[in-house]
C-alpha cells in the first residue's frame, strides 16, 4: 500500500478569497482540513505606535483605516476612551448623530459582508445588489463630513458639524445628460436626513431582495448550513462578540447591556442564532440590517425635531467655531493651542467599548497627562475570532475555509492594526 | 433608562468591588478604581490562581477575555518639552531624541488582562507587573483559550514571556523581525529599512536612511487645570 502523507497548502496572501492578506498554512488530509494556522501581519501599520506619537485628536483618522469598512464605529470606540478619560459626554444631539451614523456603519459593514461572503460561496448577484445599495449609505457620508469612507467626523466632546441641509448634487457630464441627471439627483433634493428617510424606507424591500436570493437557496444552505458550528461555551471562552456570539445564542449586545449613544432611547430588539453555525450568523447579521434600519428611522425622527449643539461648548477640549474665533481673542489662543498642541487629559487609564458591526471594538487609553496617549491599544473584535480559524475549520473541507473566512467578517486593517 | 442602567452598573462595579477586595487582598492584590472601572493589580505569581477563581466563581463569573497588552512604563511621566520653566526661559523648538531610557530595574513591564463577565455584566482590569530583565509572566491560556493570539501579540511588541502558552511565535512583525517594536526604546521609524537591489537580484535590509521627526512635542501640563482634585470638584458641580 503507497504511503498517504498529509501535505501542507499554503492559501494567500493574494487570494480573492483572503478577504485582503491573509495567509492561510493548511495541513489537509485529503481535501479535510487538519490544521489551520493563519499568518496575519501583513497590513501591520503599527497604529497604536503612531498615535503615541500624536496628539489625541490626530489619530481619528487612523481609527478609520482599521476596520475599513466600518469607520464611523472605530472613531467612536476611539472619542470614548477619550471622553471618559477626560470625564466629559457630547451633547444629546451628538449621541443621536452618533447612533444614527453608527447604524448607518452597521449596515454598509453587513453589506459588505454579505456581498463578499455570497460572492466566496458562488452566488454573485448579491455582491452587486450589495454594493448599490452602499454607494447611497456612502454619499451620507460624505455629505457630512466629505469623505466617502475615511470620515474622521467624530470628535472628543461630539461631532465635527451639524448635518448639511443639503446634499451634494449629481452634475451633468459627457456620458449622463438631461434627465438622467435629474433622476439621479431626485432623492437628493432635501436635506441629508430627507435622503437618509427615503433610504430607510427603500431598504426593508431591498433585505428582502436579498432573502429571496440566499434564505431559501438551496446551494447557500447547503455551504453554510452545519458549518463551524461554535457553542455559546465554546465562544465565550474564544473571546467572541458581536454577531459571531449572538449565533451561537449567546444574547449579548453593549448596545443593549452597557448602553452608550443614544441606544438606551431607541427601541431595538438583539437577534440571536440558535444553532451556531455559519447559517445562522447569516440570519442574525441580516436581521441586524432590519433593526439597524428601524433605528436610524427613529433617529431622523429625533433629529429633526430637536435642534441644538453638537458639540461640547467647551474650548479646552472642542474646537471654538471659524466665526467665533475670528472675533474674539480667547477663541483664537484655544484654537491655536487646540491644533499646535491639543489636549492634557489627567493622568489615568480607560476602556471604552463600543458594539461595532464586527463585535465589540474597545480603545484602552492609559495617559500620564501628556497631550499624547502614553499608551493606546485598540482591541479589534475580529482578532480573536480569527484566531478560533483552526478550530473553526478543523474537519472541515477546503472550500467550507472559504465559507468560514466570510461568516467572520475578517477585515485585516482591524486585525493587523 | 439611562439612569436606571447606570445605576445598576454603579451598584454592580461597588459590590464587585467589595469582592474582589475580601477575596484577594491577603495574597497582596491592590484595587484601583479609575474613570468608573476597576484595576486589580495581581503579584505575578498569583496571576493564574487568581484568574481561575474569577472565572470560576459565580460572584466573579469572567467567562471572557477580551484583551491582553502589553504596557511599557519606561517613558512614563516624560516630556519632550520642559514647559515648568517655560515662563522664565521660553521654548525651544527643538526636542529631544528618545532613545537613552533610564534603566527601570522593575516595574517597567505590565500585562493588562480586560475581563468581561457576561453573566454579571460588568467589566474588570488586571494588571501584572513583570520583572524587567526577565519579563516572564505565566499564560492564562488553560484558562482561556481567546487568550492565545493575544498573548502572542504581547510577546511580539513587547518581549514579554507566557509561560506555559502553547505556541508563543511572533504575530504582527515580519518573519525575521528583531527586537520588540512597540518598546518605549524602539524608534518610530525602525531600525531597518529595506528594498529590492538589482545588483544582487534580490531584497536587502539596510539601517534606516530618514531621521526620526517629531511634530507636535510631548507635553504634560501640570497647571492646576489638570490637577485630580480640581477635576473632582468639578464633576461633582456637573452632576
Amino acid at each position: 500500500m503507497p504511503e498517504i502523507r498529509n501535505y501542507t497548502l499554503n492559501f494567500g496572501p493574494q487570494h480573492p478569497a483572503a478577504h485582503g492578506v491573509l495567509r492561510l498554512v493548511l495541513e489537509m488530509d485529503g481535501e479535510v482540513i487538519e490544521r489551520a494556522d493563519p499568518h496575519i501581519g501583513l497590513l501591520h501599520r503599527a497604529t497604536e505606535k503612531l498615535a503615541e506619537s500624536k496628539p489625541y485628536n490626530q489619530s481619528i483618522p487612523y481609527m478609520d483605516r482599521l476596520d475599513y469598512v466600518s469607520m464611523m464605529c472605530n472613531e467612536h470606540g476611539y472619542v470614548r476612551a477619550i471622553e471618559k478619560l477626560l470625564g466629559i459626554e457630547a451633547p444629546v444631539r451628538a449621541q443621536y448623530i452618533r447612533t444614527m451614523f453608527d447604524e448607518i456603519t452597521r449596515i454598509l459593514n453587513h453589506l459588505m459582508w454579505l456581498g463578499t461572503h455570497a460572492l466566496d460561496v458562488g452566488a454573485m448577484t448579491v455582491f452587486l445588489y450589495a454594493f448599490r445599495e452602499r454607494e447611497d449609505l456612502m454619499d451620507c457620508y460624505e455629505a457630512v463630513s466629505g469623505a466617502r469612507m475615511h470620515a474622521a467626523y467624530y470628535r472628543p466632546g461630539g461631532v465635527y458639524r451639524d448635518l448639511p441641509d443639503r446634499m451634494p448634487q449629481y452634475q451633468a457630464n459627457q456620458w449622463v445628460t438631461g434627465r438622467d441627471v435629474s433622476s439621479r439627483n431626485e432623492t437628493r433634493q432635501g436635506s441629508l436626513l430627507d435622503f437618509i428617510e427615503d433610504f430607510t424606507n427603500r431598504f426593508p424591500n431591498l433585505v428582502d431582495e436579498y432573502e429571496t436570493l440566499l434564505t431559501d437557496n438551496r446551494i447557500w444552505k447547503q455551504r453554510t448550513v452545519g458549518i463551524a458550528v461554535v457553542s455559546p461555551e465554546r465562544a465565550m471562552q474564544l473571546g467572541f462578540t458581536g454577531p459571531m456570539l449572538r449565533g451561537s445564542g449567546v444574547e449579548w449586545d453593549l448596545r443593549k447591556k452597557q448602553s452608550y449613544a443614544a441606544y438606551d432611547k431607541v427601541d431595538f430588539d438583539i437577534p440571536v442564532g440558535k444553532e451556531g453555525d455559519c447559517y445562522d450568523r447569516y440570519l442574525v447579521r441580516i436581521e441586524e440590517m432590519r433593526q439597524s434600519n428601524s433605528i436610524i428611522k427613529q433617529c431622523i425622527e429625533w433629529l429633526r425635531n430637536n435642534p441644538g449643539p453638537v458639540v461640547l461648548d467647551d474650548y479646552k477640549v472642542a474646537v471654538p467655531s471659524r466665526g467665533e474665533m475670528k472675533d474674539d481673542m480667547e477663541s483664537l489662543i484655544h484654537h491655536f493651542k487646540l491644533f499646535t498642541e491639543g489636549y492634557c487629559p489627567p493622568v489615568g487609564e480607560a476602556y471604552a467599548a463600543v458594539e461595532a458591526p464586527k463585535g465589540e471594538f474597545g480603545c484602552y487609553i492609559v495617559s500620564d497627562g501628556a497631550n499624547k496617549p502614553y499608551r493606546l491599544k485598540i482591541r479589534a473584535p475580529g482578532f480573536p475570532h480569527l484566531a478560533a480559524m483552526d478550530e473553526m475549520v478543523k474537519g472541515h473541507m477546503l472550500a467550507d475555509v472559504v465559507a468560514v473566512i466570510g461568516t467572520m467578517d475578517v477585515v485585516f486593517g482591524e486585525i493587523d492594526r | 433608562m439611562s439612569n436606571g442602567s447606570h445605576k445598576g452598573m454603579q451598584e454592580r462595579l461597588e459590590q464587585l468591588a467589595e469582592a474582589l477586595a475580601s477575596g484577594f487582598s491577603d495574597i497582596g492584590c491592590s484595587l484601583e478604581q479609575v474613570c468608573g472601572e476597576i484595576t486589580l493589580v495581581v503579584p505575578r505569581e498569583h496571576l493564574i490562581a487568581v484568574a481561575t477563581r474569577l472565572r470560576d466563581e459565580s460572584q466573579f463569573g469572567f467567562e471572557e477575555l477580551i484583551d491582553v497588552c502589553g504596557v511599557d512604563y519606561g517613558d512614563y511621566g516624560n516630556t519632550e518639552w520642559q514647559t515648568d520653566a517655560a515662563p522664565d526661559t521660553g521654548f525651544g523648538r527643538g526636542v529631544e531624541v528618545i532613545g537613552q531610557l533610564e534603566a527601570m530595574e522593575e516595574n517597567r513591564f505590565a500585562a493588562v488582562y480586560h475581563l468581561l463577565s457576561i453573566s454579571n455584566n460588568i467589566r474588570l482590569r488586571l494588571r501584572v507587573f513583570v520583572d524587567t530583565s526577565a519579563p516572564i509572566v505565566a499564560s492564562v491560556v488553560p484558562i482561556w483559550e481567546g487568550a492565545n493570539w493575544f498573548e502572542r501579540e504581547a510577546f511580539d511588541l513587547y518581549g514579554i514571556l507566557f509561560d506555559g502558552h502553547p505556541d508563543l511565535r511572533r504575530i504582527l512583525t515580519d518573519y525575521g523581525f528583531i527586537g520588540h517594536p512597540f518598546r518605549k526604546d524602539f524608534p518610530l521609524i525602525g531600525q531597518v529599512e529595506m528594498r529590492y537591489d538589482p545588483q544582487l537580484g534580490r531584497v536587502v535590509y539596510e539601517p534606516v536612511s530618514i531621521d526620526p521627526r517629531t511634530l507636535v512635542p510631548r507635553v504634560i501640563r501640570d497647571d492646576n487645570r489638570y490637577l485630580a482634585e480640581d477635576n473632582e470638584t468639578q464633576d461633582a458641580g456637573d452632576a
